[in-house]
């Protein structure tokens, strides 16, 4: 039986004191205990670590095997109010879904009003509203039904600037391609079947990498493994590529600029673009310090380039 | 906006062998010692022809044509500043230098250089005035701190005169924008409607009002850390006796 005493990252001073934890304890246990005698503090704002500037220690870890004496030190950071990834996922995707759909039924106050609850006459827009709108309908089931989230929470702002952006730049979009004045695309028909096979293409492709992902961990674990190509040629990507989710959502939002020839939506895949890189760039590195045998093939997100 | 530029500059020190201190090498401090030596030079040129030509006119009035070619190109010869960020030259963040160098940059070029109507305006004097006293002591700060030698006159100068310059900028800065919207409105400058076949539209207009409404988080945020900055300074003189 141990004890274990949990200091102040900042201050040092003792803020709780344990006594008889069991050694097989894990830190999400104790991140439990510490909870019960400072309420304010729920776990999943908690930051245990053995050394005040150091790292994070997980919930999975346990006390016997971490390197400390019968009364176990720690130091804890608060990382702020925090909020699940679900919920942030949920409401960032709802807001464009919703929105879109005003600017397509031109709800009033938006456009003139000679137009309010009017339809456009080209079929390109019914199309890209039928698009966009199955993008985050996809979107959100998978948030509910095939993401498995290796953290469960994220810092509270984050969905301030998460929101701001999504819905934000849904709401630019969806103004010129709802717009009364909105041109089709110059090559007409040839273009926007071009386009729609791309974003199907992409959209099928981005599925089948997070049901592959989904399927390389296991229910309610958080373990990391190297994803390969399985039996459906969608996956047959991860040869040349870490991340095929964000390479297939740069080609759907590609076909979408396409299919609507708008500047805003070239826009929105640009920026959506060198985000996406900066993350994938981040788990490859993560992919090669973790595991040895890493294929040296792949690139983070264009194959070959990038 | 006028404000004087965030970054503390750090004493570069010009040993590039001593490992132990962060810096510019040799060569980077040589450089940026001519680099701020060239824009305190330019802008004590565009001092000078502002005296000049006010004496020889005896009015306040249309003095911007008489230091027009000068004010551009080193105004926009700032934007170097961004790359010495980038570069790592300068330990300031790019962000915040690309910010304030391109707002002076948006003034010069995208509204007193494209609306000829408000070059007569006083509202430009003031805030060339204040940019050019402003850039005057900031640059020779900069220079004398890479040089190892900066005078307690010249570092209190920095940290004092804002206080006047800094809101004298900004009203001249507001003053323009302003005077300048009608006739963005009626000739549709920089401006683009539908329809178009890039499905896109921009009101020049708009964007100006949009921004004269942001400097009003902004311009306290920034003259309020230059209060501290000053504090953090200035404030300890009397420990710091010994001449840098």
């Amino acid at each position: 039986m141990g004890h274990v005493e949990i200091l102040d990252a900042k201050t040092k001073d003792k803020l709780c004191f344990l006594d008889k934890v069991e050694p097989n304890a894990t830190i999400g246990e104790i991140k439990s205990m510490f909870h019960k005698s400072h309420p304010q503090w729920y776990p999943a704002r908690q930051s245990i670590r053995l050394d005040p500037k150091g790292k994070s220690l997980k919930d999975e870890d346990v006390l016997q095997h971490l390197p400390v004496g019968t009364t176990a030190t720690f130091y804890f950071r608060d990382l702020g109010a925090q909020i699940s990834w679900v919920t942030v996922f949920l409401t960032e995707y709802a807001g464009p879904l919703l929105i879109y759909l005003m600017f397509y039924f031109r709800v009033p106050f938006i456009y003139a009003p000679k137009y309010d609850f009017t339809t456009s006459k080209h079929w390109v827009v019914h199309l890209a509203c039928m698009c966009h709108s199955f993008h985050y309908v996809k979107r959100l089931l998978e948030t509910l039904f095939v993401h498995r989230f290796s953290h469960g929470t994220m810092p509270l702002r984050n969905i301030f600037k998460n929101c701001t952006y999504y819905w934000g730049f849904a709401a630019w979009m969806a103004y010129y391609i709802n717009h009364p004045l909105y041109t089709p695309p110059i090559y007409g028909e040839q273009q926007i079947r071009l386009a729609l096979i791309v974003f199907l293409f992409c959209q099928i492709g981005n599925f089948s990498i997070h049901i592959a992902l989904r399927n390389l961990r296991p229910p309610g674990s958080k373990t990391r493994k190297i994803p390969y190509p399985t039996k459906n040629p969608f996956t047959w990507i991860f040869l040349l590529v870490s991340c095929p989710n964000y390479t297939y959502e740069l080609g759907s939002w590609l076909g979408f600029t396409l299919m609507t020839q708008c500047l805003p939506v070239a826009a929105f895949t640009l920026v959506g673009f060198i985000q996406m890189t900066v993350w994938a760039k981040g788990k490859h590195r993560s992919y090669l310090k973790e595991f040895r045998d890493y294929p040296t093939l792949r690139s983070p997100i264009l194959p070959f380039i990038l | 906006m006028s404000a004087p530029a965030m970054g503390t500059s750090k004493t570069a020190h010009s040993d590039s062998s001593n490992k132990k201190k962060k810096g510019p090498g040799t060569l980077a401090t040589a450089y940026l010692v001519i680099y701020n030596v060239v824009m305190t030079a330019g802008w004590l040129v565009i001092a000078v022809g502002l005296v000049r030509a006010y004496l020889a006119r005896g009015s306040y009035h249309g003095l911007y044509y008489s230091i027009e070619k000068p004010l551009k190109f080193f105004q926009t010869g700032a934007l170097l500043e961004i790359l010495h960020c980038a570069v790592g030259i300068v330990p300031s963040s790019v962000v915040l230098t690309g910010f304030q160098v391109m707002s002076r940059v948006f003034l010069t070029w995208a509204v007193t250089h494209s609306v000829r109507e408000v070059q007569s305006e006083d509202s430009v004097l003031l805030f060339v005035v204040a940019w050019t006293v402003t850039e005057i002591i900031r640059y020779s700060f900069y220079t004398f701190s890479l040089l190892n030698h900066l005078p307690y006159l010249i570092k209190w100068a920095r940290y004092t005169f804002f206080i006047v310059l800094y809101p004298m900028g900004v009203a001249g800065e507001l003053l323009t924008i302003y005077a300048a919207l009608p006739y963005v409105q009626k000739t549709g400058l920089y401006s683009i409607t539908l329809p178009n076949k890039y499905n896109f539209s921009f009101d020049y207009h708009t964007f100006l009002i949009l921004v004269m409404v942001s400097y009003i988080p902004l311009f306290p945020q920034l003259y309020f850390h230059m209060m501290r900055q000053r504090k953090k300074v200035l404030g300890h003189v009397e420990e710091y006796s010994k001449v840098e």
